[in-house]
Protein backbone atom coordinates (compact mmCIF):
# COMPACT_ATOMS: atom_id res chain seq x y z
CA UNK A 1 0.00 0.00 0.00
CA UNK A 2 1.02 3.81 -0.78
CA UNK A 3 1.18 6.19 2.21
CA UNK A 4 0.52 10.11 1.51
CA UNK A 5 3.96 11.20 1.66
CA UNK A 6 4.48 8.48 -1.14
CA UNK A 7 1.74 9.59 -3.01
CA UNK A 8 3.39 13.26 -3.03
CA UNK A 9 6.57 11.91 -4.26
CA UNK A 10 4.87 10.28 -7.04
CA UNK A 11 3.56 13.42 -8.23
CA UNK A 12 6.59 15.20 -8.04
CA UNK A 13 8.31 12.77 -10.05
CA UNK A 14 5.63 12.38 -12.59
CA UNK A 15 5.71 16.36 -12.80
CA UNK A 16 9.64 16.68 -12.87
CA UNK A 17 9.89 13.63 -15.45
CA UNK A 18 7.01 14.14 -17.68
CA UNK A 19 5.39 16.91 -17.39
CA UNK A 20 2.37 16.16 -16.41
CA UNK A 21 1.00 17.88 -13.13
CA UNK A 22 -1.41 15.65 -10.85
CA UNK A 23 -1.06 17.87 -8.34
CA UNK A 24 -4.27 19.28 -8.41
CA UNK A 25 -6.02 16.29 -8.46
CA UNK A 26 -8.41 15.12 -5.40
CA UNK A 27 -6.00 13.06 -3.27
CA UNK A 28 -8.63 10.06 -2.42
CA UNK A 29 -9.72 9.58 -5.69
CA UNK A 30 -5.78 9.40 -7.03
CA UNK A 31 -4.34 7.47 -4.40
CA UNK A 32 -7.09 4.77 -4.79
CA UNK A 33 -6.31 4.53 -8.73
CA UNK A 34 -2.20 4.36 -7.97
CA UNK A 35 -2.74 1.74 -5.36
CA UNK A 36 -4.80 0.13 -7.81
CA UNK A 37 -2.15 0.32 -10.43
CA UNK A 38 0.76 -1.00 -7.50
CA UNK A 39 -0.93 -3.96 -6.96
CA UNK A 40 -2.30 -5.03 -10.62
CA UNK A 41 1.59 -4.56 -11.64
CA UNK A 42 3.08 -6.63 -8.65
CA UNK A 43 5.47 -3.94 -7.36
CA UNK A 44 6.81 -4.77 -4.16
CA UNK A 45 7.81 -0.83 -3.30
CA UNK A 46 7.40 2.76 -4.53
CA UNK A 47 11.17 2.51 -5.44
CA UNK A 48 9.96 0.24 -8.00
CA UNK A 49 7.30 2.01 -9.70
CA UNK A 50 9.06 4.85 -9.91
CA UNK A 51 12.21 3.36 -11.37
CA UNK A 52 9.50 1.91 -14.27
CA UNK A 53 7.72 5.21 -14.53
CA UNK A 54 11.01 7.48 -14.89
CA UNK A 55 12.51 5.12 -17.20
CA UNK A 56 10.15 3.28 -19.54
CA UNK A 57 8.18 5.70 -21.57
CA UNK A 58 5.54 2.80 -22.42
CA UNK A 59 4.75 2.31 -18.97
CA UNK A 60 4.34 5.92 -18.10
CA UNK A 61 1.63 6.07 -20.80
CA UNK A 62 0.22 2.94 -19.24
CA UNK A 63 0.24 4.53 -16.10
CA UNK A 64 -1.96 7.63 -17.04
CA UNK A 65 -4.53 5.36 -18.68
CA UNK A 66 -4.96 3.25 -15.60
CA UNK A 67 -5.07 6.40 -13.00
CA UNK A 68 -7.24 8.17 -15.12
CA UNK A 69 -10.98 7.27 -14.92
CA UNK A 70 -12.62 6.01 -18.30
CA UNK A 71 -15.51 5.21 -16.54
CA UNK A 72 -18.52 6.40 -19.31
CA UNK A 73 -21.66 5.41 -21.32
CA UNK A 74 -24.37 6.71 -24.04
CA UNK A 75 -26.68 8.61 -23.02
CA UNK A 76 -25.22 8.67 -19.03
CA UNK A 77 -28.10 10.04 -17.21
CA UNK A 78 -30.87 9.65 -19.81
CA UNK A 79 -33.02 12.56 -18.23
CA UNK A 80 -29.86 15.19 -18.69
CA UNK A 81 -30.04 14.28 -22.22
CA UNK A 82 -33.74 14.67 -22.29
CA UNK A 83 -32.99 18.24 -21.40
CA UNK A 84 -30.76 18.85 -24.13
CA UNK A 85 -32.64 17.31 -26.96
CA UNK A 86 -35.79 19.77 -25.45
CA UNK A 87 -34.37 22.95 -24.03
CA UNK A 88 -31.06 23.41 -25.16
CA UNK A 89 -30.29 22.67 -28.70
CA UNK A 90 -33.60 24.46 -29.61
CA UNK A 91 -31.71 27.41 -28.40
CA UNK A 92 -28.83 25.94 -30.55
CA UNK A 93 -30.71 25.63 -33.44
CA UNK A 94 -31.03 29.53 -33.76
CA UNK A 95 -27.08 29.58 -34.29
CA UNK A 96 -25.81 29.75 -38.25
CA UNK A 97 -22.79 27.51 -36.77
CA UNK A 98 -22.86 25.42 -33.64
CA UNK A 99 -19.50 24.71 -31.85
CA UNK A 100 -19.74 22.36 -29.02
CA UNK A 101 -16.53 20.94 -26.83
CA UNK A 102 -16.80 17.64 -24.76
CA UNK A 103 -14.07 18.01 -22.73
CA UNK A 104 -12.73 14.88 -20.77
CA UNK A 105 -14.75 12.70 -23.10
CA UNK A 106 -12.93 9.56 -22.35
CA UNK A 107 -13.89 6.78 -25.00
CA UNK A 108 -16.50 9.18 -26.49
CA UNK A 109 -20.07 7.60 -25.82
CA UNK A 110 -21.39 10.77 -24.94
CA UNK A 111 -19.72 12.49 -27.91
CA UNK A 112 -21.99 9.88 -30.22
CA UNK A 113 -25.01 10.87 -27.94
CA UNK A 114 -24.49 14.20 -28.66
CA UNK A 115 -24.29 13.62 -32.37
CA UNK A 116 -26.99 11.58 -32.85
CA UNK A 117 -29.33 14.60 -31.15
CA UNK A 118 -27.59 17.05 -33.20
CA UNK A 119 -28.07 14.67 -36.27
CA UNK A 120 -32.37 13.76 -35.21
CA UNK A 121 -32.41 17.62 -34.85
CA UNK A 122 -31.26 17.90 -38.23
CA UNK A 123 -28.76 20.47 -37.08
CA UNK A 124 -24.97 18.00 -37.10
CA UNK A 125 -24.51 19.54 -40.76
CA UNK A 126 -23.72 23.14 -39.26
CA UNK A 127 -22.12 21.89 -36.00
CA UNK A 128 -18.51 20.98 -35.14
CA UNK A 129 -17.88 18.90 -31.84
CA UNK A 130 -14.65 19.06 -30.69
CA UNK A 131 -13.94 16.32 -28.20
CA UNK A 132 -10.81 16.11 -25.77
CA UNK A 133 -8.91 14.28 -23.50
CA UNK A 134 -5.55 13.99 -21.42
CA UNK A 135 -5.59 10.16 -22.27
CA UNK A 136 -3.96 9.75 -26.54
CA UNK A 137 -5.44 5.64 -25.98
CA UNK A 138 -9.26 6.81 -25.05
CA UNK A 139 -9.19 9.16 -27.84
CA UNK A 140 -8.26 6.37 -30.62
CA UNK A 141 -11.32 4.49 -29.18
CA UNK A 142 -13.22 7.95 -29.49
CA UNK A 143 -12.20 7.93 -33.24
CA UNK A 144 -13.02 4.94 -34.22
CA UNK A 145 -16.36 5.10 -32.66
CA UNK A 146 -16.38 1.27 -31.87
CA UNK A 147 -18.00 0.16 -27.84
CA UNK A 148 -18.85 -2.98 -27.13
CA UNK A 149 -22.11 -4.69 -28.60
CA UNK A 150 -22.97 -5.62 -24.67
CA UNK A 151 -23.66 -2.42 -23.90
CA UNK A 152 -26.23 -1.62 -26.69
CA UNK A 153 -29.00 -2.83 -24.75
CA UNK A 154 -28.63 -0.16 -21.94
CA UNK A 155 -27.69 2.39 -24.33
CA UNK A 156 -30.90 2.11 -26.17
CA UNK A 157 -32.74 2.26 -22.86
CA UNK A 158 -30.93 5.31 -22.61
CA UNK A 159 -31.39 6.64 -25.91
CA UNK A 160 -35.26 5.74 -25.30
CA UNK A 161 -36.00 7.70 -22.12
CA UNK A 162 -33.89 10.40 -23.21
CA UNK A 163 -36.58 11.29 -26.05
CA UNK A 164 -35.48 8.98 -28.60
CA UNK A 165 -38.04 7.59 -31.28
CA UNK A 166 -35.41 6.06 -33.82
CA UNK A 167 -34.69 2.08 -33.79
CA UNK A 168 -31.57 2.45 -32.28
CA UNK A 169 -29.59 -0.10 -33.63
CA UNK A 170 -29.84 2.10 -36.94
CA UNK A 171 -27.06 4.02 -35.68
CA UNK A 172 -24.60 1.06 -35.64
CA UNK A 173 -23.79 -2.24 -37.56
CA UNK A 174 -23.02 -5.13 -35.01
CA UNK A 175 -19.92 -7.68 -35.93
CA UNK A 176 -17.94 -9.63 -33.68
CA UNK A 177 -18.78 -8.41 -30.14
CA UNK A 178 -18.92 -4.62 -30.89
CA UNK A 179 -20.96 -1.79 -32.67
CA UNK A 180 -18.90 0.32 -35.02
CA UNK A 181 -21.09 3.58 -35.46
CA UNK A 182 -21.70 5.17 -38.30
CA UNK A 183 -19.35 7.98 -39.97
CA UNK A 184 -22.29 9.96 -40.73
CA UNK A 185 -21.84 10.46 -36.81
CA UNK A 186 -18.31 11.16 -36.43
CA UNK A 187 -17.98 13.54 -39.63
CA UNK A 188 -18.23 16.55 -37.72
CA UNK A 189 -16.65 15.10 -34.63
CA UNK A 190 -12.57 16.79 -33.72
CA UNK A 191 -10.59 14.38 -31.17
CA UNK A 192 -7.52 15.90 -29.80
CA UNK A 193 -5.30 15.64 -26.62
CA UNK A 194 -5.78 18.44 -24.01
CA UNK A 195 -4.90 18.83 -20.57
CA UNK A 196 -7.39 20.51 -18.26
CA UNK A 197 -4.37 21.17 -15.72
CA UNK A 198 -2.20 22.94 -18.18
CA UNK A 199 -3.95 23.70 -21.53
CA UNK A 200 -5.55 26.95 -22.54
CA UNK A 201 -8.46 27.96 -24.72
CA UNK A 202 -8.47 26.91 -27.92
CA UNK A 203 -11.63 27.96 -29.45
CA UNK A 204 -15.34 29.58 -28.35
CA UNK A 205 -17.94 27.62 -27.99
CA UNK A 206 -21.48 27.28 -27.32
CA UNK A 207 -22.05 24.21 -24.72
CA UNK A 208 -19.25 23.26 -23.54
CA UNK A 209 -19.77 19.74 -21.67
CA UNK A 210 -17.55 18.52 -19.42
CA UNK A 211 -19.50 15.73 -16.92
CA UNK A 212 -17.87 13.84 -13.98
CA UNK A 213 -14.63 14.80 -14.87
CA UNK A 214 -14.54 18.09 -12.15
CA UNK A 215 -15.16 15.12 -9.46
CA UNK A 216 -11.23 13.90 -9.55
CA UNK A 217 -9.76 17.45 -9.00
CA UNK A 218 -9.55 19.38 -6.06
CA UNK A 219 -11.23 22.92 -5.71
CA UNK A 220 -8.39 25.18 -6.98
CA UNK A 221 -7.71 23.23 -10.02
CA UNK A 222 -11.93 23.17 -10.26
CA UNK A 223 -11.42 27.13 -10.38
CA UNK A 224 -8.96 26.62 -12.89
CA UNK A 225 -10.90 24.67 -15.33
CA UNK A 226 -14.09 26.63 -14.86
CA UNK A 227 -12.41 30.18 -15.99
CA UNK A 228 -10.65 28.20 -19.18
CA UNK A 229 -14.24 26.96 -19.62
CA UNK A 230 -15.80 30.69 -19.04
CA UNK A 231 -12.82 32.03 -21.42
CA UNK A 232 -14.31 29.40 -23.95
CA UNK A 233 -17.69 30.39 -23.96
CA UNK A 234 -19.16 32.75 -26.26
CA UNK A 235 -21.99 34.89 -24.33
CA UNK A 236 -25.17 32.93 -23.60
CA UNK A 237 -22.75 29.36 -23.51
CA UNK A 238 -23.69 27.05 -21.52
CA UNK A 239 -22.10 24.76 -19.55
CA UNK A 240 -22.38 21.32 -18.26
CA UNK A 241 -21.48 19.28 -15.73
CA UNK A 242 -21.58 15.50 -14.33
CA UNK A 243 -25.34 15.02 -11.98
CA UNK A 244 -23.36 15.78 -8.66
CA UNK A 245 -20.84 18.30 -10.04
CA UNK A 246 -21.86 22.19 -8.92
CA UNK A 247 -20.69 25.74 -9.97
CA UNK A 248 -21.93 26.96 -6.44
CA UNK A 249 -18.83 26.38 -4.45
CA UNK A 250 -17.18 28.18 -7.26
CA UNK A 251 -16.59 32.45 -7.32
CA UNK A 252 -17.72 32.44 -11.29
CA UNK A 253 -20.98 31.28 -10.17
CA UNK A 254 -22.16 34.53 -9.78
CA UNK A 255 -21.36 34.88 -14.40
CA UNK A 256 -23.40 31.72 -14.62
CA UNK A 257 -27.42 31.08 -14.26
CA UNK A 258 -28.36 27.60 -13.76
CA UNK A 259 -31.54 26.01 -15.40
CA UNK A 260 -33.97 24.95 -13.26
CA UNK A 261 -32.30 21.54 -11.20
CA UNK A 262 -30.27 20.48 -14.01
CA UNK A 263 -26.42 20.85 -14.18
CA UNK A 264 -26.55 23.13 -17.01
CA UNK A 265 -25.46 26.69 -16.50
CA UNK A 266 -25.57 29.25 -18.92
CA UNK A 267 -23.32 32.00 -19.57
CA UNK A 268 -24.84 35.29 -18.81
CA UNK A 269 -22.29 37.83 -18.69
CA UNK B 1 -15.60 -9.42 20.89
CA UNK B 2 -14.21 -6.58 23.76
CA UNK B 3 -17.04 -5.40 25.85
CA UNK B 4 -17.88 -2.17 27.19
CA UNK B 5 -15.49 -0.85 24.56
CA UNK B 6 -16.11 2.99 25.19
CA UNK B 7 -16.60 4.89 21.99
CA UNK B 8 -15.37 8.78 22.48
CA UNK B 9 -13.62 11.28 20.00
CA UNK B 10 -15.85 10.08 17.32
CA UNK B 11 -16.15 11.94 14.79
CA UNK B 12 -17.47 10.32 11.61
CA UNK B 13 -20.43 7.13 12.17
CA UNK B 14 -20.51 5.25 8.56
CA UNK B 15 -23.18 2.64 7.93
CA UNK B 16 -22.77 0.28 5.22
CA UNK B 17 -25.52 -2.05 4.41
CA UNK B 18 -27.34 -3.96 1.20
CA UNK B 19 -30.82 -5.83 0.73
CA UNK B 20 -32.61 -5.58 4.42
CA UNK B 21 -30.31 -2.42 5.18
CA UNK B 22 -33.50 -0.08 5.08
CA UNK B 23 -35.59 -1.42 7.24
CA UNK B 24 -33.06 -1.40 10.17
CA UNK B 25 -31.99 2.19 9.13
CA UNK B 26 -36.21 3.04 9.55
CA UNK B 27 -36.17 1.71 12.81
CA UNK B 28 -33.37 3.27 14.16
CA UNK B 29 -33.50 6.67 12.58
CA UNK B 30 -36.83 7.93 14.39
CA UNK B 31 -34.73 7.17 17.54
CA UNK B 32 -32.01 9.47 16.75
CA UNK B 33 -33.06 12.82 17.34
CA UNK B 34 -29.70 14.98 18.13
CA UNK B 35 -25.91 13.93 17.16
CA UNK B 36 -24.11 17.41 17.65
CA UNK B 37 -20.55 15.85 17.81
CA UNK B 38 -20.17 13.74 14.86
CA UNK B 39 -21.30 12.77 11.32
CA UNK B 40 -23.55 10.07 9.60
CA UNK B 41 -22.87 8.63 6.47
CA UNK B 42 -24.81 5.98 4.93
CA UNK B 43 -23.55 3.89 2.12
CA UNK B 44 -26.51 1.64 0.81
CA UNK B 45 -26.49 -0.38 -2.18
CA UNK B 46 -29.03 1.34 -4.60
CA UNK B 47 -30.44 0.99 -8.16
CA UNK B 48 -30.93 3.54 -10.61
CA UNK B 49 -29.39 6.66 -11.29
CA UNK B 50 -31.22 9.94 -10.25
CA UNK B 51 -33.42 7.83 -8.00
CA UNK B 52 -34.11 10.77 -5.00
CA UNK B 53 -35.95 8.31 -2.96
CA UNK B 54 -33.70 7.00 -0.88
CA UNK B 55 -32.95 10.44 0.44
CA UNK B 56 -36.90 11.31 0.93
CA UNK B 57 -37.47 8.32 2.76
CA UNK B 58 -34.68 8.71 5.03
CA UNK B 59 -35.51 12.59 5.89
CA UNK B 60 -39.06 11.65 6.77
CA UNK B 61 -37.71 9.18 9.29
CA UNK B 62 -35.08 11.72 11.24
CA UNK B 63 -35.07 14.58 12.92
CA UNK B 64 -31.43 14.79 11.91
CA UNK B 65 -31.58 17.08 8.80
CA UNK B 66 -30.05 15.01 5.73
CA UNK B 67 -27.15 17.12 3.54
CA UNK B 68 -27.48 16.68 -0.30
CA UNK B 69 -23.95 15.21 -1.37
CA UNK B 70 -22.44 16.76 -3.77
CA UNK B 71 -19.02 16.56 -5.13
CA UNK B 72 -16.68 18.72 -2.61
CA UNK B 73 -19.55 18.52 0.12
CA UNK B 74 -17.67 19.78 3.52
CA UNK B 75 -18.28 16.81 6.18
CA UNK B 76 -20.23 18.74 9.34
CA UNK B 77 -21.04 17.18 12.69
CA UNK B 78 -24.61 16.91 12.80
CA UNK B 79 -25.84 15.85 9.93
CA UNK B 80 -26.75 12.81 8.06
CA UNK B 81 -24.83 12.47 4.47
CA UNK B 82 -26.03 9.47 1.43
CA UNK B 83 -23.98 8.03 -0.98
CA UNK B 84 -25.57 8.88 -4.17
CA UNK B 85 -26.26 6.30 -6.51
CA UNK B 86 -23.87 5.83 -8.94
CA UNK B 87 -20.66 6.89 -7.53
CA UNK B 88 -18.24 6.00 -5.17
CA UNK B 89 -18.17 8.34 -2.02
CA UNK B 90 -14.62 9.16 -1.12
CA UNK B 91 -12.97 11.41 2.13
CA UNK B 92 -10.43 13.84 1.93
CA UNK B 93 -8.28 15.09 4.75
CA UNK B 94 -9.89 18.02 4.59
CA UNK B 95 -13.53 17.39 5.95
CA UNK B 96 -14.66 17.23 1.89
CA UNK B 97 -16.53 14.64 0.58
CA UNK B 98 -15.42 13.83 -2.83
CA UNK B 99 -16.82 11.66 -5.91
CA UNK B 100 -15.54 8.67 -8.22
CA UNK B 101 -17.44 7.40 -10.97
CA UNK B 102 -14.35 4.22 -11.31
CA UNK B 103 -15.35 0.60 -11.37
CA UNK B 104 -17.88 -1.17 -9.57
CA UNK B 105 -16.35 -2.57 -6.44
CA UNK B 106 -18.15 -5.72 -5.59
CA UNK B 107 -20.72 -5.02 -8.52
CA UNK B 108 -21.63 -1.91 -6.50
CA UNK B 109 -21.11 1.55 -7.07
CA UNK B 110 -21.18 2.99 -4.14
CA UNK B 111 -19.16 0.28 -2.21
CA UNK B 112 -19.21 0.13 1.44
CA UNK B 113 -15.38 -1.40 1.17
CA UNK B 114 -14.49 1.57 -0.90
CA UNK B 115 -16.19 4.49 1.07
CA UNK B 116 -15.07 2.80 4.77
CA UNK B 117 -11.62 2.64 3.57
CA UNK B 118 -11.01 5.60 2.54
CA UNK B 119 -12.87 7.17 5.88
CA UNK B 120 -10.48 4.80 7.60
CA UNK B 121 -7.22 6.56 5.98
CA UNK B 122 -8.64 10.19 7.29
CA UNK B 123 -10.57 9.42 10.28
CA UNK B 124 -8.50 6.68 12.05
CA UNK B 125 -9.53 6.01 15.65
CA UNK B 126 -11.98 8.95 15.37
CA UNK B 127 -14.41 6.17 12.64
CA UNK B 128 -17.09 4.15 13.70
CA UNK B 129 -18.11 1.42 11.29
CA UNK B 130 -21.68 -0.28 11.28
CA UNK B 131 -21.93 -3.01 8.61
CA UNK B 132 -26.13 -4.19 8.62
CA UNK B 133 -28.11 -6.78 6.05
CA UNK B 134 -26.91 -7.48 2.71
CA UNK B 135 -26.53 -10.49 0.67
CA UNK B 136 -23.16 -9.87 -1.04
CA UNK B 137 -19.32 -9.57 0.44
CA UNK B 138 -19.17 -5.68 0.40
CA UNK B 139 -17.86 -4.10 3.66
CA UNK B 140 -15.84 -6.94 5.08
CA UNK B 141 -12.71 -5.15 3.93
CA UNK B 142 -13.84 -2.18 4.54
CA UNK B 143 -14.22 -2.73 8.11
CA UNK B 144 -10.96 -4.83 8.23
CA UNK B 145 -9.50 -1.45 6.93
CA UNK B 146 -10.93 0.90 10.12
CA UNK B 147 -10.30 -1.68 12.35
CA UNK B 148 -6.75 -1.81 11.22
CA UNK B 149 -6.75 2.41 11.51
CA UNK B 150 -7.60 2.23 15.00
CA UNK B 151 -11.43 2.55 14.95
CA UNK B 152 -14.54 0.48 15.92
CA UNK B 153 -16.05 -1.62 14.23
CA UNK B 154 -19.66 -3.31 14.88
CA UNK B 155 -21.73 -5.72 12.75
CA UNK B 156 -25.45 -6.82 12.64
CA UNK B 157 -26.12 -9.75 14.61
CA UNK B 158 -26.75 -11.78 11.76
CA UNK B 159 -29.96 -14.06 13.25
CA UNK B 160 -31.50 -10.10 13.31
CA UNK B 161 -30.80 -9.19 9.39
CA UNK B 162 -32.85 -9.94 6.84
CA UNK B 163 -30.20 -10.96 5.07
CA UNK B 164 -27.60 -12.87 7.17
CA UNK B 165 -24.64 -13.04 4.37
CA UNK B 166 -22.67 -9.73 4.17
CA UNK B 167 -22.61 -9.91 8.45
CA UNK B 168 -21.92 -13.36 8.63
CA UNK B 169 -19.37 -12.87 6.05
CA UNK B 170 -17.99 -9.58 7.96
CA UNK B 171 -18.22 -11.76 11.74
CA UNK B 172 -15.75 -14.83 10.30
CA UNK B 173 -13.30 -12.41 8.80
CA UNK B 174 -12.89 -9.17 11.00
CA UNK B 175 -13.57 -10.43 14.42
CA UNK B 176 -15.97 -7.07 14.91
CA UNK B 177 -15.59 -5.45 18.66
CA UNK B 178 -19.55 -5.86 18.72
CA UNK B 179 -22.47 -7.99 16.84
CA UNK B 180 -25.85 -6.49 18.23
CA UNK B 181 -29.12 -6.89 17.22
CA UNK B 182 -31.15 -3.88 15.87
CA UNK B 183 -32.31 -2.51 19.16
CA UNK B 184 -27.87 -2.71 20.71
CA UNK B 185 -27.24 -0.86 17.61
CA UNK B 186 -29.19 1.94 18.56
CA UNK B 187 -28.51 2.02 22.29
CA UNK B 188 -24.81 1.68 20.42
CA UNK B 189 -25.61 5.03 18.95
CA UNK B 190 -27.13 6.60 21.12
CA UNK B 191 -23.81 6.05 23.88
CA UNK B 192 -21.25 7.39 21.20
CA UNK B 193 -18.94 10.08 22.76
CA UNK B 194 -21.51 10.36 26.04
Amino acid sequence: MINDRELEVLINEVFEYHGFDFSGYSRASLKRRVERLYQLDGFNNLGEMLTKIRLEPTYFKRMIEEITVNVTEMFRDPLFYKVLREEIIPVLATKPFIRLWHAGCASGEEVYSMAILLQEANLLQKSLIYATDINPVVLDTAKKGIFPLQMMKQYSENYRISGGKKDFSDYYTANYGFAKFSSDLSVKMVFSEHNLVSDGSFNEFDIILCRNVLIYFDKELQERAFTLFDNSLAKLGYLALGTKETLKFSSLQKRFKQLNKDKIWKKTE
Amino acid sequence: MEKNRVIEGCKVLIIGGSAGSLEVLMELLPKLTFVPDFAIVLVLHRKSAEDSTLEELISYKTEIPLMDVEDKTPLRSGFIYIAPSDYHLLFETNDVLSLDTSEKINYSRPSIDVSFESAAAVYGPALVGILLSGANSDGTEGLLAIKRAGGSIVVQMPESAQMPFMPMNAIENTSPHYVLDVKGILNFILHINS
